[in-house]
C-alpha cells in the first residue's frame, strides 16, 4: 500500500525527512515536466526546477491539507514561474506581453532573434497567463476546476482564457496557410 | 477538442525528460534545506528543548499543533502578545520588514505566503514572535471573550505535544490567567487590533510592468560630442514613485525615470515671447552638488500660455477601461471623481463622450455639450466594473467618436484611463502602434491615464502616449487628479508644438565628458533630428520641460575615462567661452516641416538659481532610488537639504511633497 501524498506532505510539513524524500521524488518527474511546458526553454526549466525544489521545504510549512498536494505543488509551480517571469522582465529579457514587448522593440536593432520552431512560436506568442492556462488543461490533463484552483481564480476565466488560446490557434493556423 | 488544441497538446507532450544528475543534485539540495528548514523538529533530530533566537516560535509551535493555531485568530494572538506587555515585558512592534515590501517590489518567494511582520521580545534571549498565522487566521472576534476566561491561551499550552515552545507559551498563559488584567489586556488589544491589521495582508499579486531603459553611460565628448533626445512632458514615474513610498516601500527601481520626476514639478522659467516660437529655451551652468570636479547643465524650455479664453473648442472622448480589475476604490471611483472635477472646467462649445471598453467596446455617451453635465455625470456614474479588457476594440471606436465629433479648428483627444489592462485581443502590437500613429496623423491626441497600483502597464502607457502625441500620466490620488485634470488642463489639453528634439553638441575644448540625467527611453539618433518623419514628444500649453546633464570640464580630475594611447590626437575645437550649442527642432501643431531654434551655452557658471537648484535635487533624488552609481557619497539627507533651500514659491505644495517623499525614502533605504 502506498501512502497518499497528503498524507506524506503532512507528515513532512511536521519534519519528516524521509516523507519529504519520497515525495520529491515521486513528483520530481512531473515538475519538470511541467517547468519544460510552463518556460519551453530548457535551461530556463532546469533553473525552475531548482527553484522550486530548494523553496519546496519552506513551502511545505504552509500545506495545510486544504487541497490536494499536487493542486498545491502546481501553485507553487505556477508562482514560482511567475516570479522568474518577473525577474526576467525586469531585466528586459523575455518579450512576454506587450509591455516587455516594448521594452525588446528597444533592443531589436542589435538582436537577431534566433529561429524558433512551432511549439516556442506558438506558445511565445501566447500571454503568460493564458500559456499557463493552455499548459495546466492541455498537458497536464486538469479538468478546469482543478485548473482554476491552482491558479486561483474563477473556472469562468479559464474558460476563457481557453477560448483565447484556441483564438489565437486558430489565428496562427490561417497566418500559415497563407 | 478542436485540431488547433489538439496541435499544441500533442506538442507540449512531447516533452524533454528530466536531466537525471540534475535531478539528483536538486533532490539533495531539496533535502539539504529541508534539514536545515526542520533543524529543530524533535521528530527527526530528538534534540533536547533548548531556546534558539533565529527560529519563530510559530513555526515551532505549527511543528507539533497546526490544528490549534488555527483556532488562534488575529485578535486573540495580539492578546497574547499584548499580555505579555501588561506583565512588563517590552514588546516592540518591528515593521515594516524586508518582505513587506509587497507591491511593485520583485519579490523573491511566490507571492502567496503572507507577510510576516516581527514582534520582537526586548529581552535578548527570547526567539521572535512570527505572526504569519494570525494574519493568516480568519478573522472571529468572539475569540477576544473567549480569552478573557483563558481557556484558548490555556490550551495552546495543554494541546501542543511538543516541550520545546512550550515553557514560552506557558508562560504568557500564566501571565494572561489572573482575571484582573483581562479587562486591561482587552482594552489594548482593540488599540492594537485596529492599527497594523491591515499590513499584514498577504501581497495581492503583482503585474505591474514598467519601461526603463539602463541608465545613461558617461559619454566622451571627444567621441561622441552630440547627443540627441525627445522631450517627455510625462509625469507618470513621480506619480509611482510616490505611491510606492506612501505605501511605506521603496518604489521597484524600473519604475523611477528620473526626468519624468523632475517634470513632475511646475518651475519659474522665463515665459516666451508672444510672437516668437511657442517656447523659450533657457541654459545654465552650476556646480554639481554630489560631484565637486563637474557641473550641471540645466536646460528649461518654458510653453507658452495662450489665454484660455482664446482657446478652441474641445472635444474630449474618455475611453474608459471597465475591465474586472478596475473595481478596486483608487481605480473606476477615483476616475469618477476625477472626471467629476474636470467636467467644471469644460466650457459650454466643448464635447464630452464617453466610451467604454470591457469584454466588448461600445459608446456609454453619445457627443454631449460641456453644459448638460447632469447627463454625463449619470453616465458616469453607471460605469461598472466588469468583464474582461478587449483595448484595441475600445481604441478604435474611442478614435471613431473622436473623428466625428472634430469640426475645423477645434482639438480632439482621447483620453484611455485605465488600470493596464490593455491586451486582450491583441496579438500584433505592431498592427496597433501603426494605428495610433495612423490617428496621432490625422490630429487626434491620446493620453493616457493610469489608474491603481498592482497591475499597471506602466510600458504600454508610455509606448501608446508616445506614440500618440500625447502623455501618460499616473493618478494615484484626487490631489493629482487635480493637477493632471484642472491645474494643467489646458497643457495637457492644447498642444503648441510637436515632435520637439533636443540635440546638444559639446565643445571638445571645454567639455571631456557628459551624461545626460534620465530621458533614457528618449534617447533619439543623430540623424533623427534633423530627420522631420521621426516622431518625438509634444509640449503643451504653459508645459515646462527640464533636462540636465552632467558634464565634466577638460582638465578636471572627476574625469573618468583616461586618453588612448594609439589613437590620433582627439579634436580639441576652439575655446570661444562656449560650453557648447544647444539645438530644439519643432513642428507647430498640425504642420509637418519643423523649424530649428539655436542657443549657444556659455561656460560661466554662476551660483545655481533655485530652480535649478531644486531640479537638481530631485534628479539626485531619482537616480538615488534607481541605484545609481554616479552619486557617490551623496546621501538623501544633502538632498533633502537642497530642496529644501529651493523650494521658492510652491503655491500648489508640491515641492513641500516631494521632501517628505525623500524623508520616507531616507528612512526606508536604511
Amino acid at each position: 500500500m502506498t501512502t497518499s501524498d497528503e498524507d506524506l506532505a503532512t507528515a513532512a510539513a511536521h519534519g519528516d525527512q524521509s516523507a519529504f524524500g519520497a515525495l520529491l521524488e515521486r513528483h520530481y518527474d512531473r515538475l519538470f515536466a511541467f517547468a519544460f511546458r510552463l518556460t519551453g526553454h530548457r535551461p530556463e526549466a532546469e533553473d525552475l526546477t531548482q527553484d522550486i525544489c530548494l523553496a519546496l521545504p519552506g513551502k511545505l510549512r504552509g500545506f495545510r491539507g486544504e487541497s490536494r498536494f499536487t493542486t498545491w505543488l502546481y501553485r507553487v509551480a505556477v508562482n514560482a514561474a511567475h516570479d522568474r517571469r518577473r525577474r526576467a522582465a525586469t531585466h528586459a529579457k523575455a518579450a512576454d506581453a506587450w509591455g516587455d514587448w516594448e521594452i525588446s522593440r528597444r533592443a531589436a536593432d542589435t538582436e537577431t532573434r534566433d529561429a524558433l520552431d512551432w511549439l516556442t512560436e506558438a506558445m511565445n506568442g501566447l500571454k503568460p497567463d493564458l500559456r499557463d492556462t493552455a499548459v495546466l488543461i492541455l498537458a497536464e490533463e486538469m479538468t478546469q476546476a482543478d485548473a482554476a484552483n491552482v491558479l486561483e481564480i474563477s473556472e469562468g476565466t479559464v474558460a476563457w482564457r481557453m477560448s483565447e488560446v484556441k483564438k489565437y490557434l486558430r489565428a496562427r493556423a490561417a497566418e500559415d496557410l497563407q | 477538442m478542436t485540431d488547433d488544441l489538439k496541435t499544441l497538446r500533442d506538442a507540449l507532450r512531447s516533452t524533454a525528460a528530466p536531466d537525471a544528475a540534475l535531478k539528483a543534485r536538486n533532490m539533495a539540495a531539496a533535502t539539504e534545506c529541508f534539514a536545515q528548514e526542520f533543524a529543530a523538529s524533535p521528530q527527526e533530530t530528538g534534540a533536547p528543548v533548548r531556546p534558539i533566537p533565529d527560529r519563530s516560535i510559530w513555526a515551532r509551535l505549527r511543528t507539533g499543533g497546526i490544528s490549534m493555531m488555527t483556532h488562534l485568530t488575529s485578535r486573540a494572538g495580539l492578546a497574547m502578545t499584548t499580555g505579555l506587555v501588561t506583565a512588563g515585558l517590552a514588546l516592540v512592534l518591528v515593521l515594516p520588514r524586508d518582505d513587506l515590501f509587497g507591491p511593485g517590489h520583485p519579490a523573491d518567494q511566490p507571492r502567496q505566503e503572507a507577510s510576516t511582520p516581527v514582534v520582537t521580545l526586548a529581552e535578548g534571549t527570547e526567539p521572535d514572535l512570527r505572526m504569519e498565522d494570525i494574519a493568516a487566521a480568519p478573522e472571529a472576534p468572539q475569540a477576544v471573550p473567549e480569552l478573557q476566561g483563558q481557556p484558548t491561551v490555556r490550551a495552546v499550552a495543554e494541546d501542543a505535544p511538543l516541550t520545546e515552545p512550550a515553557p514560552v507559551i506557558a508562560r504568557s498563559a500564566k501571565m494572561a490567567a489572573p482575571q484582573g488584567q483581562s479587562e486591561g489586556m482587552t482594552s489594548m488589544v482593540t488599540n492594537a487590533g485596529d492599527v497594523p491589521i491591515t499590513a499584514f495582508a498577504p501581497p495581492a499579486e503583482n503585474t505591474e510592468r514598467f519601461s526603463n531603459a539602463d541608465e545613461n553611460p558617461v559619454k566622451i565628448v571627444a567621441d561622441s560630442p552630440v547627443s540627441t533626445f525627445s522631450i517627455d512632458v510625462d509625469t507618470a514615474a513621480y506619480a509611482v514613485v510616490r505611491s510606492s513610498l506612501m505605501s511605506g516601500h521603496l518604489p521597484p527601481e524600473d519604475a523611477v525615470r528620473v526626468e519624468e520626476m523632475v517634470n513632475y514639478f511646475p518651475y519659474a522659467y522665463p515665459a516666451p515671447d508672444t510672437a516668437g516660437p511657442p517656447f523659450r529655451p533657457t541654459v545654465s551652468v552650476s556646480q554639481t552638488p554630489w560631484n565637486t570636479g563637474t557641473k550641471i547643465l540645466h536646460i528649461a524650455l518654458q510653453g507658452q500660455v495662450p489665454e484660455v479664453t482664446a482657446r478652441p473648442p474641445l472635444n474630449l472622448v474618455f475611453l474608459i477601461d471597465t475591465s474586472g480589475s478596475m473595481q478596486d476604490p483608487d481605480k473606476l471611483p477615483l476616475l469618477k471623481q476625477s472626471f467629476r472635477l474636470m467636467l467644471g472646467q469644460l466650457r459650454p462649445e466643448d464635447q464630452v463622450a464617453i466610451v467604454t471598453y470591457a469584454g466588448s467596446a461600445g459608446q456609454v455617451l453619445a457627443p454631449t455639450t460641456a453644459t448638460e453635465r447632469a447627463t454625463i455625470l449619470a453616465a458616469l456614474d453607471r460605469l461598472q466594473a466588469g468583464g474582461s479588457t478587449a483595448g484595441q476594440a475600445g481604441l478604435e471606436q474611442a478614435y471613431a467618436v473622436a473623428a466625428g465629433m472634430t469640426e475645423d479648428g477645434e482639438v480632439s483627444r482621447v483620453l484611455l484611463a485605465t488600470d493596464g489592462d490593455f491586451n486582450v485581443g491583441i496579438h500584433d502590437p505592431d498592427g496597433l502602434q501603426s494605428f495610433v500613429e495612423r490617428k496621432r496623423d490625422s490630429g487626434t491626441y491620446l493620453s493616457v491615464l493610469g489608474f491603481g497600483r498592482g497591475n499597471l502597464n506602466d510600458a504600454l502607457m508610455q509606448m501608446l502616449a508616445q506614440n500618440g502625441n500625447g502623455h501618460a500620466a499616473y493618478i494615484d490620488t484626487i490631489a493629482e487628479a487635480q493637477k493632471v485634470l484642472m491645474d494643467q488642463l489646458t497643457g495637457a489639453l492644447f498642444p503648441i508644438a510637436q515632435d520637439v528634439k533636443i540635440q546638444v553638441e559639446f565643445n571638445p575644448a571645454e567639455i571631456a565628458e557628459y551624461r545626460l540625467i534620465g530621458y533614457e527611453t528618449r534617447a533619439l539618433r543623430r540623424e533623427d533630428f534633423n530627420n522631420d518623419a521621426v516622431d518625438a514628444g509634444e509640449i503643451g500649453a504653459g508645459h515646462q520641460v527640464t533636462a540636465l546633464y552632467e558634464v565634466t570640464p577638460v582638465g578636471s580630475d572627476a574625469v573618468l575615462n583616461d586618453p588612448l594611447r594609439y589613437q590620433a590626437e582627439a579634436p580639441t575645437g576652439t575655446s570661444n567661452g562656449e560650453l557648447g550649442l544647444l539645438r530644439l527642432r519643432y513642428k507647430a501643431p498640425s504642420e509637418t516641416d519643423s523649424a530649428l531654434i539655436e542657443v549657444p551655452i556659455p561656460v560661466d557658471a554662476p551660483p545655481a538659481k533655485d530652480e535649478t537648484k531644486f531640479a537638481t535635487a530631485i534628479a539626485g533624488f531619482g537616480q538615488m532610488l534607481r541605484g545609481s552609481p554616479y552619486l557617490g557619497n551623496w546621501s538623501y539627507a544633502e538632498a533633502i537639504d537642497l530642496a529644501n533651500g529651493a523650494r521658492g514659491e510652491d503655491a500648489f505644495g508640491y515641492r513641500a511633497e516631494a521632501i517628505r517623499l525623500m524623508r520616507i525614502a531616507e528612512s526606508l533605504s536604511d
